[in-house]
C-alpha cells in the first residue's frame, strides 16, 4: 500500500516519527519547488539520503565536503573511479591511505544528516514512501536512529501553529515510555530538554515543568514536541481537544462541560445487537 | 420499546452515509444538501444535520445508527446526536492523508463527550492510495487498546465487522465496570 501526501498535512518530523514507530523499510522521497530528497530506511533506522540526482551523491564530493579531499583529488578520483561503486572507491581510498574508515562514516553521515536537516525547513511538498525500496548493495549505508534526528527537527521548528494544533494544553502530565534509559542513551539532548526530561512524573503537568524551568510555552512545547515524537515521553492522560477560540483554523467546536457517562445497558442488550448485526 | 444508539462520525467524504446504508434495514434518511463550497465539490451532496439508519433486533428492542454532517459549519450537531450513545464510530477516508488531522479533532472532541468505547474504521482500503490502519494508529496517535478496523463502507460484511468490533469493546467495558 502507498504511503503518500503533502507535507502541508504532516510535518518531516512525523514522517520520521511514524517511520521509526513503525520500524519501516524503504525510500521516503520527497518533492519540493523543483528539488527532490531521497531517504532510506531500514527497520526505522535512517541509512542513505541524496538530493536530485545520486551521481551527485559520489563519495569523492561526499569526502571533499567533509573536507577530508581537496577538490582537486575528488575530481581526479571521481573520474579514475568510473564504474566503481561507492564501497569500491571507499576500499580503494582507505588501502591507498587517503582516508580512514572512520573519515568515511562519519563524512557519510554527517552527509545524510545535513540532508535530512534541511528538510525541515520544507513545509510543503509532495512525499511518497516506497516499501522496501532500499539503495544498490554499492552504496555505503550507515545507521542512524532516528530520535536523535527527530529531537533536532523538533529543535528547528518554528511553527507556533503546529505545537499549538500537537499540543494544545499544558495541563495535562507525562510519562516515560518503555525503556526510556535505553532511549535516552542514544539521543543528544541540550541542558534544557535534561532539566525538562528530570521534571517528567505524571505528577507534574507540563506547565509546572515550564514554570520550574522559567521556559517559555513555545520552548516547553518544542522540547516536550520533539519527546513525544521521538517516542520518549507519553501523555498520563490525552489531552484535551484545544479551545475552540485558541485553535486558529478549527472554527466552531461544540464543547460540553461534563463527560457523559454510558448510558445503562444490559449485558443481554448488547449480546442481542451482536447476534442481531452477525445475521444481517 | 427500548431504542440503543450509535454515532458513526468522521471528516466531510469519509464515507459515514455509505456506512450506514450498507447495515440498515431502512433506506438511510439523509438530510444532504447540493455542496455549496467550492473547496468540498468532490462530491455532490453532503449530509448537513444527520443520517439516519435503523437495525430492528426484535419487538422490544431496536438499534438506531446516526451519522454526523461531515462538514464544519454543521459541527453544532454533534452535541446532540452523541448524547446518549451507546458507543460511536470514527470513519476515517484512508485514501486522503489531509483529512487525518480533522478526524483526529473529531475524535478527540467526541472522547471528550462521552466515556464510551469507539472504534476507527479506516475506509476506503480497496483502493490503491489507501494508508495501512496501523500506519494510520501512529499518525492519529491511538491507544493501543483502541481498535482500527480495515473498512470498505460500501461493503456489508466489511461495516458488519466494525460494528461487531465496536460491540465487543462495549462488552468488555460493561465487564470491567462491574467487577
Amino acid at each position: 500500500m502507498a504511503l503518500k501526501g503533502n507535507l502541508r498535512d504532516f510535518s518531516t518530523t512525523q514522517l520520521l516519527n511514524l517511520i521509526n514507530l513503525a520500524r519501516k523499510t524503504g525510500t521516503l522521497t520527497i518533492q519540493h519547488s523543483g528539488e527532490s530528497a531521497h531517504m532510506s530506511f531500514r527497520e526505522g533506522k535512517l541509512i542513505y539520503a541524496y538530493m536530485g540526482d545520486n551521481d551527485n551523491n559520489h563519495l569523492a564530493k561526499i569526502l571533499q565536503h567533509s573536507g577530508k579531499l581537496s577538490a582537486e583529488q575528488a575530481q581526479i578520483i571521481q573520474a579514475h573511479a568510473e564504474g566503481k561503486s561507492d564501497k569500491q572507491l571507499g576500499h580503494l581510498l582507505i588501502t591507498a591511505g587517503r582516508v580512514t574508515q572512520n573519515d568515511i562514516i562519519q563524512s557519510v553521515r554527517q552527509n545524510v544528516l545535513d540532508i535530512v536537516y534541511r528538510l525541515f525547513t520544507w513545509v510543503e511538498g509532495v512525499f511518497r514512501f516506497e516499501a522496501n525500496k532500499l539503495p544498490s548493495p554499492g552504496h555505503i549505508t550507515i545507521p542512524i536512529d532516528l530520535e536523535s534526528v527527530i529531537m533536532e527537527g523538533s529543535r528547528r521548528l518554528k511553527e507556533w501553529e503546529v505545537l499549538q494544533e500537537e499540543l494544545p494544553d499544558l495541563d495535562v502530565s507525562l510519562q516515560f515510555t518503555e525503556r526510556p534509559d535505553a532511549r535516552l542513551r542514544n539521543i543528544n539532548l541540550t541542558v534544557e530538554e535534561w532539566r525538562v526530561v528530570s521534571f517528567v512524573n505524571p505528577r507534574n503537568t507540563i506547565r509546572q515543568i515550564a514554570k520550574a524551568n522559567n521556559l517559555s510555552e513555545f520552548e516547553i512545547r518544542r522540547i516536550v514536541y520533539g519527546m513525544l515524537q521521538a517516542g520518549l515521553v507519553e501523555f498520563v492522560d490525552k489531552p484535551k481537544p484545544a479551545p475552540v477560540a485558541e485553535a486558529a483554523d478549527q472554527g466552531r467546536r461544540p464543547k460540553r462541560q461534563a463527560v457523559e457517562q454510558p448510558p445503562d445497558v444490559k449485558r443481554s442488550v448488547v449480546e442481542r445487537l451482536i447476534d442481531r448485526i452477525k445475521s444481517i | 420499546m427500548q431504542a440503543v444508539k450509535m454515532v458513526i462520525t468522521g471528516p466531510f467524504s469519509a464515507g459515514k452515509t455509505e456506512f450506514i446504508g450498507a447495515v440498515s434495514e431502512i433506506d438511510v434518511v439523509s438530510t444532504e444538501r447540493k455542496i455549496s463550497s467550492a473547496a468540498e465539490q468532490i462530491k455532490e451532496t453532503t449530509t448537513v444535520a444527520m443520517d439516519f439508519g435503523r437495525i430492528t433486533v426484535g419487538d422490544d428492542l431496536v438499534l438506531y445508527l446516526f451519522g454526523t454532517p461531515g462538514q464544519r459549519r454543521f459541527d453544532f450537531m454533534w452535541d446532540i446526536l452523541s448524547q446518549g450513545m451507546l458507543g460511536f464510530v470514527v470513519m476515517v477516508d484512508s485514501t486522503k492523508p489531509e483529512t487525518f488531522r480533522e478526524a483526529k479533532r473529531i475524535l478527540e472532541t467526541f472522547e471528550s463527550y462521552a466515556s464510551t468505547p469507539y472504534v476507527v474504521a479506516a475506509n476506503k482500503q480497496d483502493m490503491e492510495d489507501a494508508w495501512e490502519p496501523e500506519d494510520l494508529r501512529i499518525i492519529l496517535r491511538l491507544r493501543q487498546e483502541v481498535k482500527i478496523l480495515p473498512c470498505v463502507a460500501t461493503d456489508k460484511e466489511s461495516v458488519k465487522n466494525v460494528l461487531l468490533e465496536l460491540l465487543y469493546s462495549i462488552l468488555e467495558q460493561l465487564d470491567q465496570n462491574s467487577q
